[in-house]
């Protein structure tokens, strides 16, 4: 036995790698290297990166700047809840609330146009999860997330809460309408 | 010292000291009683998931899944990780704990802040998930009885480091501190720090849940959250990677391949873990992306580096010393002729594999920073650390507990022919189990998710049939782990309570001896290697290591491919 007792040689750590040891750790070490240049390798050539854009907000503000767009740009409502439908002109900044437990209004996008897509808590943590697509971000409250998002696929997306916020959690869905272009 | 009471155990030749015994077997006791509640909220959390049988209705399955969460993650481990303390340093230098008295007061206040906060969880109003993030609030006893539980958890780690001064000073070991003690201090270092960043993110949370502080930042409560919730992976890391050296020598008498490089990875985890939390907050407002990437990655992947060495060094030691006693033929007859019928190096030997190969992939492909896009809270998370908190920490340390129960408990093992089995069942259970979460977490399930079919939601989501599909087979294969962990659990309670005393004596008495160093090795002509092939003292644990490799970089490249194909963002 002897990874349970004390080395037996005196001065361990002078005793020589295995080779078997020595070249796995040179392997694994390129391999560790190789992962890390992979990310900002992406920020250059890939086209998925976060901006990592935010502010700082209240629920107030973020909630006025969210009905000056949806009074400008509603183009119908939706559901018994007659949630507006917002659409809102390509390249311009869009609103998204995040609150117990809805995604508030929705949005009608046209593809291949890139948007600016602010979203904030209004109360609790939640999750943005834009499916079938499976793009992901954490939502706060007092933050505002900016994604430069860029739609090229058309279709129906569904917004779903991927962060626990209580017993609603599960029922807290939006959708975003993505339009073929130059309808 | 002679109010001292020691016994040596016959068949190991461990020596334990009284006091140290009983707090172990405290500690390890109730661990599996934990385990049971946790076993328990698994069937009720499980069968809901299972989309055919979604059993419990949406606020029995918040509030299951919290007590799952909290008593697994936290207590079972933790209080096991305790009686692993206790053993690696009294049990394993040969030396009396240091202030055992203190011991039952840390052991008493866990046992008080677990029950505390199963009770708050269990009246209804504290569903709040382990992470508990604000300001989603709990009821104020459910932090309190966290930070109790910390403190006793933080008194533990102090015996345990006073416990290493004590042998030190009484000298009652040779040398150097063993691999495996090492490596638990390493566990205990982590703990520290971990215990604190909790007492930093707990103690002003409590104080919200009182009204004494008006408001806790919701970016600032998750950095230090993490620091605390990550670096306790850490721990259970550095524990079962410890476990699984002092396994490989229990029962083949293996000897790391170099002490200087098993010991350099255990200090890894020490000298990276702080930042290495960042990869929780990949996706989230107000850090930039240079901050994340130099968090997860320098600091992620020296770490990585470090795991990646133990899964060479802990298989090449045995090889070594299976081929040492002349099995020698081929690439993998020590593999073959290893005791694939005895469950603590079956256990072992299926906690590497399965966190290896599943865990451990899954972790850093989903630490990248980009890639956390398309993985963030989906199910493919729940399906990353059942691998490695599940087949890796919980089924390393049940393959311990068997070696453990004759020796620390002194009782035959009951249903042998069952505990045969045990690392079979709940190994391959929990591997298809967190095979299925990966795979349909990448069809976008989301975790912590009541209802996949959105049934009472204005506005549905129809998930592919096949995200169906694999949840239900998820649901099965976990229902055959949680079987096989009713079978530990069975075997453990009735060997311990009600078991047969093993026959031999192990009396207490005033002597001690000292603990020696290792033998030196009895070196074959032309060294280790000699033994191997191609120059290598481990030819087949490197063979394996390179298919490992290729899994892993194929497994990369494809997620770095399905993230091309998602909408472009900047
Ligand atoms: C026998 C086996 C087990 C089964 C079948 C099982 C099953 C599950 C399931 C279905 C979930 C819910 C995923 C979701 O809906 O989001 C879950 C969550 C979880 N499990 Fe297990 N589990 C088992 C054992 C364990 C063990 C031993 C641990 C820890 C050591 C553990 C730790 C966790 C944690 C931390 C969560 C997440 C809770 C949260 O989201 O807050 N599980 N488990
Ligand atoms: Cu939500
Ligand atoms: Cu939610």
């Amino acid at each position: 036995m002897s990874s349970i007792q004390p080395p037996s040689e005196i001065l361990w750590w002078k005793q020589p790698l295995d080779r078997v040891e020595g070249t796995w750790i040179a392997i694994a070490l390129v391999w560790s290297l190789i992962m890390f240049v992979m990310m900002p390798l992406w920020h250059v050539y890939g086209k998925q990166n976060l901006s990592n854009e935010a502010y700082r907000t209240t629920p107030e503000a973020f909630q006025a700047k969210t009905m000056a767009m949806v009074n400008e740009y509603t183009v119908r409502t939706e559901t018994d809840q007659q949630i507006p439908v917002v659409r809102p002109p390509p390249g311009s900044d869009v609103y998204l609330i995040a609150r117990l437990w809805q995604w508030w209004p929705m949005l009608e996008l046209e593809k291949d146009q890139t948007y600016r897509l602010h979203i904030a808590s209004m109360d609790w943590q939640h999750g943005f999860s834009l499916q079938p697509v499976n793009i992901n971000t954490q939502i706060l409250p007092g933050y505002e997330i900016v994604l430069t998002v860029t739609p090229d696929t058309s279709g129906e997306q569904t917004i779903i809460c991927n962060e626990y916020c209580g017993i609603g959690h599960h029922n807290m869905v939006g959708k975003i309408y993505v339009t073929e272009g130059g309808s | 010292m002679t109010t001292q009471l020691f016994r040596t155990c016959p068949e190991s030749g461990l020596q334990f000291h009284r006091p140290a015994e009983w707090l172990m077997r405290a500690n390890a006791v109730v661990a599996v009683v934990i385990l049971l509640i946790g076993g328990l909220t698994a069937v009720g959390v499980t069968l809901t998931r299972w989309p055919a049988i979604h059993l419990l209705p949406a606020d029995q399955y918040y509030q299951l899944l919290t007590l799952h969460g909290i008593n697994m993650l936290i207590f079972w481990i933790i209080f096991f990780e305790m009686a692993v303390l206790y053993f690696c340093s009294s049990t394993l230098l040969r030396c009396r704990l240091a202030t055992p008295r203190l011991g039952w007061v840390a052991f008493g206040l866990m046992v008080a802040g677990a029950v505390m906060n199963n009770l708050v969880v269990l009246r209804g109003d504290s569903s709040v998930m382990m992470t508990s993030y604000v300001p989603m609030p709990a009821n104020p006893l459910f932090y309190l009885g966290l930070i109790l539980f910390a403190v006793g958890a933080l008194i533990g780690c102090f015996i345990f480091l006073g416990t290493l001064v004590v042998a030190k000073e009484e000298k009652t070991y040779e040398g150097s501190i063993p691999l495996v003690t090492f490596g638990a201090l390493t566990a205990c270092i982590i703990a520290v720090f971990t215990i604190a960043s909790g007492a930093i993110i707990l103690i002003p949370t409590f104080l919200w849940s009182v009204g004494w502080i008006a408001h806790i930042d919701a970016a600032m409560y998750r950095l230090v959250w993490w620091a605390f919730g990550h670096s306790s992976q850490q721990i259970n890391v550095a524990a079962h990677v410890a476990v699984w050296y002092a396994i490989a020598a229990i029962v083949f008498g293996a000897k790391p391949l170099s002490e200087k490089v098993s010991r350099t990875a255990f200090f890894l985890y020490i000298a990276f873990l702080q930042i290495a939390s960042a990869h929780h907050l990949l996706v989230d407002p107000g850090l930039s992306s240079e901050w994340k990437i130099f968090n997860t990655s320098y600091a992620m992947y020296l770490a990585v580096l470090a795991s990646m060495v133990h899964g060479l060094t802990v298989p090449g030691s045995i090889e070594v010393a299976q081929r040492a006693k002349g099995l020698t033929k081929g690439l993998y007859q020590w593999l073959r002729k290893a005791p694939w019928g005895n469950p603590t190096f079956s256990g072992m030997f299926i906690s590497l594999i399965g966190f290896g190969f599943i865990g451990g992939i899954s972790g850093v492909v989903m630490g990248t920073e980009q890639i956390n896009l398309i993985i963030h809270n989906t199910i493919y998370v729940p399906g990353h650390f059942h691998a490695t908190v599940v087949l890796g920490t919980t089924l390393a340390f049940m393959s311990l507990t068997y070696y453990l129960i004759p020796v620390l408990f002194r009782r035959q093992l009951a249903f042998p022919a069952l505990a045969k089995w045990q690392p079979y069942l709940f190994g391959f259970g929990m591997g298809v189990f967190t095979l299925m979460l990966l795979a349909a977490g990448t069809l976008g399930v989301e975790r912590r998710h009541w209802d996949m079919a959105f049934t009472d939601s204005a506005l549905g989501f129809d998930y592919p049939a096949s995200a169906y599909t694999l949840m239900g087979i998820a649901g099965i294969s976990g229902m055959a782990a949680i079987v096989g962990g009713a079978v530990f659990i069975l075997v453990t309670v009735v060997s311990v309570f009600f078991g047969k005393r093993v026959g031999s004596e192990s009396s207490y008495g005033t002597v001690t001896s000292r603990l020696m160093r290792a033998q030196p090795d009895i070196v074959p002509s032309g060294g280790h290697a000699a033994a191997g092939r191609w120059g290598f003292a481990a030819p087949g644990t490197f063979l394996f290591a390179l298919f490992f490799l290729a899994i892993f970089v194929i497994y990369y490249a494809v997620n770095w491919k399905y993230l091309a194909s998602v909408w472009p963002l900047s």
